[in-house]
């Protein structure tokens, strides 16, 4: 059923995305691009000493895109780098893997249903790639590709 | 489903003697299910369905006929080279093309252009040269034509658009001038769907004593093209939009200029004779089909172009307008709703996006319907960049879709707003 994909959370999240605006005390940022949809989107972190202490994204895409960034910019703040690196695995791991959801996923797990729609896996990741770069520091775009 | 369809179709006065129904049954692919709801298949654009008669040749070939062609003196050999040969007269009638010496076989429209760029592009154009395209074209038609100005120092003009969709032709006009060597345009954008008065730039560029090579991809399954009334030096299309395979399609030339040409590829079959000292090359058409060739595609090709001919090409193109206007108005009743490119003539391309619904949500849900549209940037960013929309949603029909299925396509995007919104 469609309403597995589009689950009430991402729904919500979609239309009234959080931390939606720059950060200009932000001492990390990174851009992602999908360049199979056009979607362009800006991360900004605040890291201080190893915890991320604030995060925010720009840019508009899809439901599932925007949805994906508003909850993982909601679930980093607090977290430390480290905390933040496996996250990352473990929501790749939702998507593409039949293994039980990891319970520090939270909120995220709303995303199983894109495991079962094997192009639209790169709109729930193009947030968490750009993560990934924001973190090691790259100033490259990154792409989904 | 063809009760509606035929009693809408009579309301809608689409034209007598095309019974959709009856040629919907020529499809095998349009009898499945979808997520349990009937296959409505709206992506023509990206690629045709295939009758029933292009698979059963393609069946034949491997069955009955298989053999490499223009080698063996066996008969398998004989009869594989007769009908891939066979082809090429089909399509040199069916362009209206001089001489069969004129159809080069190629992988598909892409690779005709890349033909015309390294072979004549890198023979005849030098720095300071120009060429124009437009700005609808698909990737393919620009792409290869950086890789030449890279190549050669040689600069790129683009024919601007209007908000509709057509090309400006006074800026054309403006654009050509002694360093123009070539204006390459799409007949049919596919993106759009404009359809671009070809004969009018093609006479244009000639009087400004350039060549023009026209990308046929989008106007060869939908509309007559004749080459030699168009006048065109370079048309290229590819077979799998037209209801053939996929991995074969056309380059048509002029006889004097791909005479003149150095030859694109080297292999068999594309040479006369080979010594270590000297080669010499292969007459027309073969100094351009290096290496056995796709041959199963191309004998589906000339299945594909017999079965179009027999539908009668002006039919298919009087059938898809009526139902492109009664789509045209039933996309438009949709509150939130944009059509893009509303080009004065059009084939049967509907581009749209929808107020605050991505189109990647929008083809997802609508497969969840059984419909197949197209969603992203069509291989033309920058015509999407021209209308400052990362992507759109578009459905390009074909003579087998039918109103009930666009009468869907609406239903469809009804369900979209349902689930996104507020």
């Amino acid at each position: 059923m469609i309403d597995d994909l589009y689950q009430e959370t991402i729904l919500d999240h979609s239309k009234r995305p959080r931390n939606h605006h720059s950060l200009t005390d932000a001492n990390r940022k990174a851009e992602g691009y999908n360049p199979l949809c056009g979607d362009k989107l800006k991360l900004y972190l605040k890291i201080d000493g190893d915890i991320v202490k604030d995060a925010s994204f720009e840019g508009a895409g899809c439901a599932i895109s925007t949805a994906s960034a508003s909850l993982m910019t909601e679930s980093l703040k607090g977290k430390t780098r480290e905390e933040a690196m496996r996250l990352i695995d473990k929501f790749h791991d939702l998507l593409t893997t039949d293994t039980p959801a990891s319970r520090d996923l939270g909120k995220l797990v709303v995303f199983c249903g894109v495991r079962d729609y094997p192009a639209r896996v790169k709109c729930a990741t193009l947030a968490w790639h750009t993560l990934k770069s924001a973190l090691s520091g790259s100033s490259e775009t990154v792409t989904t590709e | 489903m063809s009760t509606l369809s035929s009693e809408v179709g009579q309301a809608l006065g689409l034209p007598r003697g095309f019974d959709v129904e009856r040629i919907r049954q020529d499809f095998p692919v349009l009898k499945q299910t979808i997520h349990g709801k009937p296959l409505v298949y709206l992506d023509n654009a990206a690629t045709a369905q295939k009758p029933r008669a292009v698979i059963d040749a393609i069946v034949k070939f491997y069955e009955v006929d298989c053999a490499n062609i223009h080698r063996g003196v066996h008969e398998l050999s004989q009869r594989s080279t007769a009908a891939y040969e066979e082809t090429r007269s089909k399509v040199r009638r069916f362009l209206n093309a001089r001489s069969n010496h004129e159809i080069i076989f190629v992988r598909g429209t892409t690779e005709g252009i890349n033909l015309v760029t390294q072979t004549w592009g890198r023979a005849n154009v030098k720095s300071g040269d120009e060429i124009i395209i437009a700005g609808l074209e698909h990737h393919s038609n620009i792409v290869p034509w950086q890789i030449l100005c890279e190549q050669t120092g040689a600069r790129l003009r683009i024919i601007p658009i209007d908000d509709r969709g057509d090309l400006l032709l006074d800026e054309y006009e403006r654009l050509l001038g002694p360093r123009t060597r070539m204006v390459a345009i799409g007949h049919v954008s596919n993106a759009l769907g404009t359809v671009n008065p070809v004969r009018r730039i093609v006479r244009m560029a000639h009087d400004a004593g350039a060549l023009a090579l026209i990308d046929g991809a989008q106007a060869v399954p939908h509309m007559q093209v004749d080459v030699t009334a168009l006048d065109a030096d370079f048309y290229a299309f590819s077979g799998h939009k037209l209801f053939g395979p996929t991995g074969i399609g056309v380059l048509y030339g002029k006889a004097e200029l791909l005479d003149a040409m150095p030859p694109y590829q080297g292999g068999g079959d594309m040479i006369r004779t080979v010594t270590f000292e000297k080669t010499t090359y292969n007459d027309l058409p073969y100094k351009f089909e290096a290496g056995t060739p796709h041959i199963a595609g191309g004998i589906g090709l000339g299945a594909a172009v017999d079965y179009v001919t027999r539908l009668g090409i002006d039919k298919i193109a009087a059938y898809e307008h009526e139902l492109l206007l009664y789509a045209t108005e039933a996309l438009e009743r949709i509150p939130g709703l944009r059509i893009v490119g509303t080009a004065r003539e059009k084939a049967a391309v509907l581009s749209f996006v929808m107020q605050g619904i991505h189109p990647h949500d929008i083809g997802t849900v609508l497969d969840h319907q059984g419909i197949a549209v197209r969603t992203g940037h069509h291989c033309a960013q920058p015509v999407m960049d021209r209308y400052h929309i990362p992507a759109t949603t578009r459905a390009s029909l074909a003579f087998y879709n039918t109103p009930a299925e666009i009468d869907a396509l609406v239903a469809g995007l009804y369900k979209v707003k349902e689930v996104f919104d507020e």
